[in-house]
């Protein structure tokens, strides 16, 4: 096991760590998240990637990551930004969705600093750690590929044991599709797609979703929780608005529907949204 | 990992020096040929040239499937894919269908035709006693009668979008894929949405597909020119490892092949059984220029 953790989560019995993805640009909820798990007594705070996009002043997420002293990894966003690329690696054919991705993206490499930048670039794809004697791998989309969608209607239970026995862990905690699930496999390994905190969830609901996992070092268990967060969703809107963002943006802000980028969406997934 | 392999390593059938050969990566979708090349179809565009009496592959038996299942699922397959001729013709179909969702996420593809509304009303119930999703991809190929039917054959563009309005009446959302033959342009997406608007669904879900030129298709538009094959020069591993048979395999009553495109084809036929199939392939179909140049594939 390379790259354990030498933070204080492993030497006490118990302990409970913050994990969230998908920050959007979206700061007030990231200063809501970081409160929140702060509140709730968690140690220690990763973030799974793609600070950029869909939001507001992509720069005043930095500050809040590194104040908080949030461990974080690279996503495909991260990447791309962080690269200068010319998209965000999303991978859209609707011609309807790529326009709308290209809108963030556009606004988000254009007023990310070039020290923000940098820092994306040297972001790790993946980090390790052991908890309560489990082996956890902590990536953006799936291990193997940053930008691959693990959504829960679309991912068997043989592809998931595939990944873990392929990646050596016991426990996968993933973002990038914005919808958050929990699947416990018969061997008592785990894969937690944490969801997303910069935007909802698609449920009609303005809150956003991170995890908390109890780490029972005694027992030798993982116990992961979605927690939702209400943060001030008007005030983003209005930056939003400010800053000339797409009304379908808003939209999905106020209201906790998507309205762009829904074709990557399972049947099931989909089915479940307004749009 | 997707690599080059060097000339005449592992593939299936010594491959001269210009072929490109592709390892599988992994299996992650198997896709199943239960309708074989039947179909109450025959579509003119069709390039497995299936219809009412061609049964070149038969229709799977329940008992095949559900050993290709197994063997995929041991392999950590993540999706799973029907196709035919036509997947709903088969009188065990139902019995497929739970068969595949125990595994994992099914997409069937369809013309439509033959789910009447009893059928439409189990697809829902199963969609959502599932965890895993059932999607349904129904083809159509024009927003009218007039640029469908020459294609699919007369009275079934009204037979299809009758079928699209019995899976928005049960609330399923169908994707509906359309072939780019003639008269496909850049105002044909918003065409094809308001048209499942007004069959009722909420929710126009849409899919473009250029055409492979084998099979009927080569009749009805043109076939292949010699020019048209992969080469060396003109790939590169990136472009490789995005083609759909890096990833996956066809199994039909006949045996493995490497994707849906080629079953016609008895050299590329892999082996009898699906972990017979799993080796590298020689890319020299020129279907493959298809896939590799319009960055086509059958998965939604
Ligand atoms: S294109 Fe589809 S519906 Fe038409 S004949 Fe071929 S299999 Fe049947
Ligand atoms: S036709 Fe396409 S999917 Fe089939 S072997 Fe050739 S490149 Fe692969
Ligand atoms: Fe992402």
């Amino acid at each position: 096991m390379s790259n354990v953790s030498g933070r204080t989560t492993t030497d006490r019995a118990s302990a409970r760590v913050a994990i969230f993805g998908g920050v959007y640009n979206n700061h007030v909820s990231l200063a809501a998240v970081i409160r929140d798990a702060r509140e709730r007594g968690a140690t220690e705070l990763y973030c799974l990637g793609d600070m950029g996009g869909f939001g507001p002043s992509p720069d005043r997420v930095f500050p809040l990551l590194r104040d908080a002293g949030v461990v974080c990894v690279q996503g495909n966003y991260d990447h791309s930004v962080g690269n200068d690329l010319d998209d965000c690696a999303c991978g859209y054919t609707d011609p309807r969705d790529n326009a709308f991705a290209q809108i963030s993206y556009d606004y988000t490499v254009a007023r990310t600093s070039d020290a923000n930048k940098a820092w994306l670039r040297a972001l790790p794809p993946s980090i390790r750690r052991e908890w309560g004697g489990r082996r956890v791998l902590l990536a953006h989309g799936s291990p193997r590929r940053t930008n691959e969608f693990l959504w829960e209607s679309a991912t068997s239970d043989a592809f998931l044991r595939r990944l873990l026995d392929d990646h050596d862990a016991d426990a996968l905690f993933v973002t990038h599709t914005g919808i958050h699930w929990t699947r416990e496999l018969d061997d008592c390994r785990v894969v937690v797609n944490v969801g997303a905190i910069g935007r909802p969830a698609n449920d009609g609901r303005t809150e956003v979703w991170y995890s908390l996992v109890d780490v029972d070092s005694e027992a030798g268990s993982l116990r992961a929780a979605h927690v939702p967060v209400a943060y001030d969703h008007e005030s983003l809107a209005r930056e939003m608005l400010e800053e000339g963002l797409p009304d379908e943006f808003v939209e999905t802000i106020l209201t906790g529907w998507w309205t762009t980028c829904l074709e990557i969406l399972p049947a099931k997934e989909r089915t479940r949204g307004r749009y | 990992m997707t690599r080059l392999e060097p000339t005449a390593a592992a593939a299936p059938h010594s491959p001269d020096r210009d072929e490109v050969v592709l390892a599988l990566d992994a299996l992650d979708t198997l896709w199943l040929q239960v309708g074989g090349t039947l179909c109450n179809l025959a579509c003119r565009h069709c390039f497995i040239s299936c219809g009412p009496r061609n049964d070149s592959h038969a229709f799977m038996d329940v008992a095949a499937a559900a050993a290709a299942l197994r063997d995929a699922e041991a392999r950590g397959v993540k999706d799973i894919y029907f196709t035919g001729g036509e997947p709903f013709l088969h009188p065990q179909i139902r019995e497929l269908i739970d068969l595949a969702l125990a595994v994992g996420p099914l997409t069937i593809l369809t013309n439509g035709m033959l789910i009447d509304a009893a059928m439409a009303a189990w697809l829902r119930e199963r969609f959502d006693a599932s965890r895993y999703s059932l999607e349904l991809r129904v083809s159509l190929d024009g927003t009218s009668a007039r640029s469908n039917d020459p294609v699919r054959g007369r009275g079934t563009f009204t037979a299809i979008v009758e079928a699209l309005q019995r899976l928005a009446a049960v609330g399923l959302s169908p994707v509906v894929t359309v072939t780019e033959v003639d008269g496909v342009d850049a105002g044909s997406r918003e065409r094809f949405a308001q048209l499942l608007r007004d069959a009722g669904l909420r929710q126009p879900r849409l899919k473009f597909l250029a055409p492979f030129r084998i099979g009927r298709e080569a009749r009805r538009g043109r076939p292949y020119d010699p020019s048209e094959r992969l080469t060396h020069e003109a790939v590169d591993a990136q472009g490789l490892a995005a083609l759909q048979c890096a990833s996956s395999r066809m199994v039909t009553a006949r045996g493995v092949w490497p994707c849906p495109i080629l079953i016609d084809d008895d050299g590329a036929r892999l082996g009898d059984a699906l972990g017979d199939g799993l080796r590298p392939i020689a890319l020299r179909s020129p279907a493959c220029h298809t896939c590799y140049v319009e960055g086509v594939t059958c998965r939604t």
